[in-house]
């Protein structure tokens, strides 16, 4: 007797099995399907999002829904192309033959994606799987149970019921679903249940993709360049921290290193920023979401028990509870081993951490486990390069925050610790496909050399070969090389 | 005189981590990132390879009695062109990638840079013991990371070999090889990887997946599978015989991950190919081929035992058409038809990795495109016919790792093609630059200048940011400019 989650994805792998999404008309109708979707459910869309995070409708626009529309537009655009194989170059030796790579679905996927951009990270891969031509089972996150009903919802009212199934559910869903065979697995979310999911999928030989996190840091140079440059600047610092779902987010900034001495110059600039985004204090707090649930606003409140972290607030610090709300609070060089430091913080607590000279900010970001993002506001070009080539970090953004993930050209993912695998434009398309290999050879002509029964000659004449010795095979044929 | 017993060092948990340990300081001293040390240690390996040819094929020989043409093609010279490959054209593999940015970003630039993952352990096989352990180096090289190779305890006196001459000719402090069975390969897996390549069953595959999934390393995993032959009729049979004789006994006697398997035809077809497969494989190994030395071993005695266990089962032994010798002593199989053996039979269920071939009949050719897609994706599958349409169907409707139409596992040389599998045969891929790319990070770096600070990025929220913003994410400079104006609908 077969539960209703495995008759679900029985379905699944049938629908598959038939070649039900191989066309590209298909893949093509379900990408618009989901466009249509997106574009007449927008006001509940931003409603969901602001019942569950307390999204306004503009950052809902900028990190969710504009994105998804964007990333929709342009792989219709490039699907013909991305499906059709491409040629690889064959040696002479081989003539005649063609050899192409192909690039196949895998099968039947299954995505989990996160609370925190409940929408972006559910249907962001899911047009990968769609376009690459895979049946897909959605697992949304629970901790944003209003944007989970809407997709379970909504979902099947605009695509393919037999090839795309959304699963409500908590923790113990996700568990069973681990336990079945999947063809690819694609998991945004933390390092630990990372680990789980990954070894789940070792036991089918499942390959995954995992995109987690980690503490994202932001090194700051460019405070005494020009007062404009040094407002700009503390304006990105501040729309990448508290600007996506207030610190919740796998790109947002974590920690900044900056020099001593301009340690107050920063302060003061990013005081002055957040009030105008945000408001004078934690009752007039506007433009900015809150936390997720009361066991994420307890581990922030927590992060700031410890007195010497408390000690080093200089701005912010209030919470309210019944909200849960707490208001973006600075911190000057709080402990470096506590847990405000070790762990990833994801909300909306920076701590600025001082240093003598700006190049130490390497070596203290090496100190820690690689990053998604490093982001570094600088204009000095040698630093740059070093940066570039002595750290490691999903992605580097130079001088801003948060926009590399609108740039579709740029693949996007970790490495070590923030995760493997990667994905968006083309890279989406990529990470549910299988490229086969496929080499169409000719009957004629022979190489005897290559049968047995082995002789000197042969040896030779394959030696020759596999060095594309062309010259010395002719000579050798025509007797002028000796074995 | 007494004599001084060694005390044989125990490879256990704590030497695995002093290795790690080793390698990661020279790592981050950044000794394997420089440019000109990954050039010499190729040429290192070149070097090594043309110095030592005859030992490698002896070496060979005692691990797995093969033939010296095998050993000095498919092994070495193989080798030496992917090191020579990797010499030509890393310059060009190691540069950044340009990357286009839109409206979106403007204005700003991309690039993708690759960069060495850091430490990496490669672990290989037994049936090409030397190039499924250098091959993976090599690309792990070029990338610039610090590498342990553990090399198979089934052919020891490669792995021997290897060890002694990667420690003579490369740079220990980044290049080491680990010898050992079981144990050591625990107390490798135990530590924390950059990534890890392991060829070899799946069993063993899930094993490296789950200690690899405690640290989140990547990995690739080169496994196998039966790789089925479709043969057409119509077709230029000799040919096509002696190409497939050539990919499974010609390759280590069957023991490849992309040997032939099993055989598909037609009824009608069944007997001409049969008998096409008498005539050349006499032609090739005689009419004794216990006694051939172009043949190999099979490689020790529980494979040996396994061999005949599919062999001497009974609803399979009725149906040998050809061959079906053995000889123990020499752990010999001679080349082995068989004939319409039953679906469920052991010899269909397991990948055989030996000189056994059956061959299933089928009413019409296009059935065996279900028979194949039945069973777990393979490494490779190979169809010989002259049918364009039929070429299609195989191309479109087969999921295997690679294709081959009209040969045998050829496309293993080819460098500008991807190998590996998917499904149950593996994920990840190799050679040529797929190598360079297996081990590299490629890391996403966006530039931005401080002219163009779009205040509709930031808070107080309004709907005429909102406005803009929808024009600007849907990339149309017409929408753009009537939402600056005010023309756009809220």
């Amino acid at each position: 007797m077969l539960s209703s989650m495995e008759k679900s994805i029985a379905e699944l792998r049938e629908t598959f099995k038939n070649g039900g999404t191989k066309s590209i008309s298909w893949r093509k109708s379900q990408l618009k399907a989901l466009l249509q979707l997106i574009n007449q459910n927008e006001d509940s869309i931003f409603k969901a999002l602001d019942q569950d995070l307390g999204k306004s409708p503009v950052e809902s626009y900028r990190d969710e829904v504009g994105v998804l529309k964007k990333s929709v537009t342009y792989t219709l655009s490039c699907l013909e192309k991305w499906v059709a194989p491409k040629k690889a170059e064959v040696p002479l030796l081989f003539f005649p033959a063609k050899a192409e790579v192909m690039p196949q679905p895998l099968g039947v996927v299954l995505i989990f994606s996160s609370w925190n951009f409940p929408f972006t990270l559910a249907l962001d891969p899911l047009i990968g799987a769609i376009s690459a031509g895979n049946t897909v089972l959605l697992k949304p996150s629970d901790l944003a149970p209003a944007c989970m009903s809407f997709l379970v919802e909504t979902i099947p009212k605009y695509l393919d019921n037999k090839a795309v199934k959304v699963l409500a559910g908590g923790a113990d869903i996700g568990e069973r679903l681990l336990q079945l065979k999947w063809d690819k697995i694609f998991f945004t979310g933390s390092p630990r249940v990372g680990r789980l999911v990954m070894a789940a999928a070792a036991k089918h030989l499942t390959p995954v993709t995992l995109e987690l996190g980690g503490k994202s840091p932001a090194i700051v140079d460019t405070l005494s360049t020009t007062p404009s440059k040094a407002k700009v600047t503390a304006k990105r610092i501040v729309g990448g921290k508290w600007g996506p779902c207030t610190g919740q987010a796998c790109i947002a900034i974590d920690y900044v290193l900056v020099e001593e001495k301009l340690a107050s110059t920063l302060i003061e600039l990013l005081k002055k920023t957040i009030k105008r985004f945000y408001g004078e204090n934690i009752k007039s707090l506007k433009n900015i979401s809150r936390i997720v649930n009361k066991h994420q606003f307890q581990r922030l409140v927590n992060l700031l028990k410890d007195p010497n972290v408390a000690d080093s607030i200089v701005y912010g610090g209030s919470v309210d509870e019944e909200k849960l709300v707490i208001e973006p609070t600075i911190l000057l060089d709080p402990p470096l081993d506590s847990e405000i430091m070790s762990e990833e913080i994801f909300g909306p607590l920076l701590p600025i951490i001082t240093l003598k000279n700006i190049e130490e900010s390497i070596d203290f970001i090496n100190s820690k486990s690689n990053p998604l993002v490093i982001y570094a506001f600088t204009e000095d070009d040698t630093f740059k390069k070093r940066i570039l080539s002595e750290t490691s970090s999903g992605t580097v953004t130079f001088n801003d925050s948060m926009v590399q993930f609108l740039c579709d050209s740029l693949p996007f993912g970790g490495v070590g610790q923030s995760g493997f695998g990667r994905y968006h434009g083309k890279y989406s398309f990529d990470t549910f496909s299988h490229e086969k290999s496929i080499m169409h050879r000719g009957f004629y002509p022979e190489i005897e050399p290559r049968y047995p029964p082995w002789t000197d000659f042969k040896l030779l004449f394959l030696k020759l070969a596999y060095q594309f010795d062309y010259f010395g095979l002719i000579l050798l044929l025509l007797g002028f090389k000796r074995s | 005189m007494a004599s001084e017993v060694e005390k044989k060092a125990v490879f256990d948990i704590d030497s695995a981590k002093e290795v790690v340990q080793e390698l990661r300081a020279s790592f981050v001293a950044g000794k394997t990132k420089d440019y000109e040390w990954r050039r010499t240690q190729l040429k290192a390996m070149l070097k090594m390879m043309d110095e030592n040819e005859p030992q490698i094929v002896a070496a060979l020989r005692d691990d797995l009695s093969k033939p010296e043409l095998e050993s000095s093609i498919y092994e070495i010279a193989m080798l030496k062109n992917s090191c020579k490959l990797a010499l030509k054209k890393m310059k060009h593999w190691v540069m950044p990638e340009k990357a286009k940015t839109s409206l979106a970003t403007f204005p700003s630039s991309a690039e993708i840079v690759s960069e060495p993952l850091g430490v990496v352990l490669v672990i290989s096989a037994w049936n090409y013991p030397l190039l499924l352990s250098l091959d993976p180096v090599i690309g792990a090289i070029a990338a610039g990371n610090a590498i342990v190779l553990k090399p198979s305890e089934i052919s020891p006196a490669t792995a021997s070999l290897l060890a002694k001459l990667v420690a003579n000719y490369m740079d220990s402090s980044c290049i080491k090889v680990v010898e050992g069975a079981v144990p050591e390969t625990t107390a490798l897996l135990e530590q924390k990887w950059d990534k890890i390549m392991y060829t070899g069953n799946g069993r063993i595959g899930r094993i490296v997946m789950a200690a690899a999934a405690k640290h989140l390393t990547p990995v690739v995993l080169e496994l196998g599978g039966k790789c089925p032959v479709i043969v057409d009729s119509g077709i230029n049979l000799q040919v096509a015989t002696r190409r497939i004789i050539a990919g499974k006994w010609g390759c280590n006697n069957g023991q490849a991950c992309i040997s032939p398997d099993y055989i598909i035809t037609t009824k009608d077809y069944a007997v001409e190919l049969v008998d096409s497969f008498k005539c050349e494989l006499e032609r090739f190994y005689g009419k004794n081929p216990l006694e051939s030395k172009d043949l190999s071993r099979v490689v020790n005695s529980n494979h040996f035992a396994r061999l005949l266990k599919l062999l001497d089962e009974d609803k399979v032994s009725s149906k040998i058409v050809y061959g079906g010798e053995r000889d123990k002593s020499n752990l010999k199989i001679a080349p082995t038809i068989l004939l319409d053996v039953p679906q469920d039979s052991l010899i269909m269920n397991e990948e055989i990795f030996g000189p056994l071939l059956p061959i299933i009949m089928i009413d019409k050719v296009e059935d065996s495109f279900d028979l194949i897609n039945s069973g777990t994706k393979p490494l490779a599958a190979y169809m010989f016919t002259n049918n364009k349409k039929l070429k299609e169907k195989f191309v479109e409707k087969v999921s295997a790792g690679g294709l081959v139409i009209n040969d045998t596992t050829v496309h293993l040389a080819e460098p500008t093609l991807p190998f590996g599998g998917v499904g149950d045969s593996g994920m990840g891929a190799y050679h040529g630059k797929f190598s360079f790319d297996t081990f590299s990070h490629k890391k996403a770096v966006l530039y931005r200048s401080f002219a163009g600070d779009a205040p509709l990025r930031y808070p107080p929220y309004t709907n005429g940011k909102l406005r803009l913003l929808k024009a600007l994410l849907g990339g149309s400079i017409l929408g753009i400019i009537r939402a600056l104006m005010g023309w756009s609908k809220a």
